[in-house]
């Protein structure tokens, strides 16, 4: 019990958890975007590698750690558009273009970091965003370390988060994003465009999911490794689910799963010797089974989420 | 009424699908003020036209011209965007609602740019206003998914007048309604007419059409069949033009009801809504006609799984042949005479990917009739299918034809010769005729009373009361859950169950006091 207290009574533990949530924040408010307009983007694991590697090799070449940045969401919004342009347009199956897109975006930046990069042995770093101090709010007691040291892409997601929210809810776009996802025919008859809402939201959404994995090799660490995105993809498929497609819910969501995996790497600190090391990092994904089992049998999804939409046709 | 000016006009409009031609020709002139009814069979062209007019199709041939500024200007082609824009409004058979958001949300659906934060303030005094002079009262923030058929259909004409439309076109908008809700929707129409509105009212009963409309356009196969003024009409020479020859009437003799079949007593059922049932009696005899009425959605596909054998009550007791049914086991129901046609024949009726000899030996595979030693009979399955193609009149190009490939009233010919060739005791009719022609209708009907005189136990379930008062000899009517009994059919009226599908269980007490 005193370790319990222990770890949950850090500041640092706290920052942790918000860190590790960043890039799936990012990854769920994008799928988010996508799911609301009616198309699941399964290729959200690969366009993540994608956000990662580009990102991180463009500030290498020279670019600043924003035009990085821009460069990953690029990347990422062109792989959204191959999507899209599969499910949307020519009204394929989402679930096989969606693991086509995760094997294309994986493979195709591998191949292009060996290839920019033939004789590296060791993954040579940049000089990654550091934490910012915001004067005043950082030297609150526990709440400013915690809250307040973060790198700026985290100040930009929660941003995000605020903005998709308000897209989403305050807005005609929103209204109409959110019908198009439950049915196509009542955006068609109101005379607006399935096609171009649906083929904008991927687009968004993906840019988005790219740079949950910017994140990774330009703010939580300074590299790019092969398989440092390591699921975090396949999570934030499940976090919509557990938000009911909300975007604060999805704050949370992703904010629990931070603190679970925050956790986990302090237990293990703490009674690593009792249990084997691989029990803490399968608890995370446990935890978040379990959260799913509770909510989803709840879950109002999209009603025309994976119904692709032929113009004129009988629906 | 012709002195108001055109607001609408059609020019020979002619659309081919491949050898069809499902509108020939056909020109319509619609006025400032008039309900215009378009009157036909299924498969008359009635719907084609308006989506055309609408632009969900581009005609071969023809102009859509509408009162413009300038005068009547016409309309380009396939473009449903111009023809909003141009004061169009349509509500569709199938609405065109999103069901997460509230009524007002779908309203301002694409009326504000998408990258603002919209005018819903605006929105909302003007749509007040339009329902206050229209009479269309409807909650508008509450999600779409909570509001009843009716509501959603005011929902959908809201939508149109919010943009100012000058047409509005209505397609079959009483199927989903109660007597009294579509009596409602006839007051609208006509305030909304006087205030200036042209309706195009799409039908193919002729009743409210003779209630509600100035003119009656008649289509029958793809050509306009006859025009005439309402208040002249009579209604005799119309069903005559609708149909082009005339159908025999089925005739239907008094019943002589024998021992109960099938029972359900005391029956309630725990399921999704409109699934569920509580404390249901009902007795279905030999050699009797039941007709069971309702909105849909309160309860008849509870009692429709109960008899096929995908349900079994949850309290109370289902006796077949007075002994109780205690399993789902749809097997056991069919080897035991039930019949089923189903409500929705496409989807639960046949497996369309199969043949039509397939799916006429699909209910019975394992009995001695359709197979050998375990493996399947193909060439008894084919006889049969051959035999049921020639005697029910199933068009189709043979007995290897996908069922798929057929239309709706052949697929419920095919599954009218699978249920009736084996003489059942005990017959479900969900929605029998929905959709079919009335030569297919009068072909099912005669079958159902055939079936009926050999001795068999039919409930007949439909929303159609036309439909209910030909077959039944005894109604019930199911609302919200609960099952009530409207007695012999002779001496009850329209309105009597058209209250007790509202809910006035009491109705007929009353009319009779």
């Amino acid at each position: 019990m005193d370790v319990l207290f222990d770890i949950l009574g850090s500041a640092n533990f706290w920052a942790a958890a918000i860190r590790i949530a960043t890039p799936l924040i990012f990854g769920v408010l994008g799928a988010l975007i996508c799911e609301r307009a009616g198309v699941l983007n399964l290729g959200i694991e690969g366009i993540f590698v994608a956000g990662a590697m580009t990102g991180w090799l463009a500030v290498y070449l020279g670019a600043g750690l924003w035009g990085g940045v821009l460069i990953a969401a690029f990347a990422g919004a062109l792989f959204g558009l191959l999507h899209a342009f599969l499910t949307v347009i020519l009204g394929l199956s989402q679930h096989v273009s969606g693991i086509g897109i995760t094997l294309l975006a994986t493979s195709v930046s591998y191949f292009t970091y060996r290839t920019a990069l033939p004789d590296v042995s060791s993954p040579p770093r940049i000089a990654a965003f550091q934490p910012v101090s915001i004067p005043g709010l950082s030297d609150l007691p526990f709440i400013g370390p915690a809250l307040f040291q973060q790198t700026p892409l985290t100040f930009l997601a929660l941003v995000f988060v605020a903005l998709v929210a308000l897209v989403l809810y305050r807005t005609p776009l929103g209204l109409a994003i959110r019908a198009v996802g439950d049915n196509p025919a009542s955006v068609e008859a109101q005379g607006l465009s399935v096609v171009g809402l649906r083929v904008g939201a991927v687009v968004v959404g993906s840019a988005l999911m790219a740079l949950g994995g910017a994140f990774l090799t330009m703010s939580a660490f300074d590299a790019f490794f092969f398989g440092m995105v390591n699921g975090r993809g396949w999570i934030c498929i499940a976090l919509v689910v557990f938000a009911s497609w909300q975007p604060g819910k999805a704050l949370l969501g992703a904010l629990l799963f931070g603190a679970f995996d925050a956790f986990q790497i302090r237990l293990q600190a703490q009674i690593g010797q009792v249990v084997p090391g691989q029990v803490f990092l399968m608890m995370p994904y446990l935890l978040s089974i379990v959260a799913l089992i509770l909510v989803a049998r709840r879950a109002d999804y999209p009603r025309a989420l994976l119904q692709p939409w032929t113009k004129g046709q009988r629906h | 009424m012709t002195d108001a000016p055109v607001l609408l006009s059609l020019q020979n409009i002619t659309k081919r699908f491949g050898a069809l031609t499902a509108n020939d020709g056909i020109s319509l002139d619609l006025h400032r003020g008039e309900i215009l009814a378009l009157l036909g069979e299924n498969g008359a062209g009635k719907t084609t036209l308006m989506n055309i007019l609408f632009g969900h199709y581009v005609q071969d041939e023809g102009d859509v011209r509408v009162l413009g500024d300038g005068g009547l200007t016409a309309l380009p082609p396939g473009s449903p965007g111009a023809a909003l824009k141009a004061g169009i409004g349509m509500v569709h058979q199938h609405f065109t609602l999103a069901e997460n958001l509230s009524g007002l949300a779908n309203i301002r659906l694409g009326t504000e740019p998408l990258l603002s934060f919209g005018r819903e303030g605006a929105a909302r005094a003007k749509v007040q206003k339009i329902i206050a002079e229209s009479g269309l009262d409807v909650d508008l923030d509450r999600r779409v998914a909570d509001l009843t058929v009716g509501e959603k259909q005011r929902i959908e004409i809201l939508k149109a007048l919010y943009r100012d439309a000058k047409v509005l076109i209505l397609d079959e908008p009483t199927a989903v309604l109660t007597p009294q809700e579509a009596d409602g929707l006839f007051v609208v129409l006509r305030r909304l007419a006087a205030n200036g509105l042209g309706v195009i009212f799409i039908s193919h009963k002729l009743g409210e059409v003779l209630a509600v409309s100035h003119r009656i356009l008649v289509l029958r196969g793809g050509k306009k069949a006859g025009e005439l003024v309402t208040a002249d009409a009579d209604r005799r020479a119309i069903a005559d033009l609708m149909v082009g020859k005339a159908v025999a009437a089925v005739v239907r003799t008094p019943a002589s009801p024998g021992d109960v079949l099938l029972a359900l007593e005391n029956v309630s059922l725990h399921g999704a809504s409109g699934r569920s049932l509580s404390g249901v009696d009902l007795k279905l005899r030999a050699g009797e006609v039941v007709g069971l009425a309702g909105v849909s959605g309160n309860g008849q596909s509870g009692i429709a799984g109960l008899i096929s054998g995908l349900a079994v009550p949850t309290s109370g007791t289902m006796r077949l042949y007075g002994e109780t049914v205690t399993r789902a086991d749809p097997r056991a129901l069919v080897a035991n005479g039930v019949a089923r046609m189903p409500e929705d024949r496409q989807h639960d009726g046949v497996v369309g990917t199969m043949s039509v000899a397939d799916n006429i030996a699909i209910e019975e595979v394992r009995s001695a009739a359709f197979s050998k030693m375990g493996f399947l009979d193909r060439k008894a399955m084919r006889e049969r299918a051959t035999a049921a193609i020639a005697g029910y009149d199933v068009r189709c190009q043979g007995p290897d034809a996908e069922a798929r490939l057929l239309s709706g009233g052949n697929v419920q010919k095919l599954i009218l010769a699978r249920v009736l060739e084996r003489g059942p005791r005990v017959i479900l009719a969900n929605q029998p005729t929905r959709g079919l022609d009335v030569g297919a209708q009068a072909e099912v009907h005669r079958r159902i009373l055939a079936a009926r005189d050999r001795g068999a136990a039919v409930l007949v379930i439909s929303e159609d009361l036309d439909e209910l008062f030909a077959l039944a000899d005894r109604f019930v009517v199911v609302h919200a859950g609960e099952l009530h009994d409207a007695g012999p059919s002779e001496g009850l009226d329209r309105g009597t169950i058209g209250l007790m599908m509202a809910g006035q269980s009491h109705a007929r007490a009353e009319m009779a006091s």
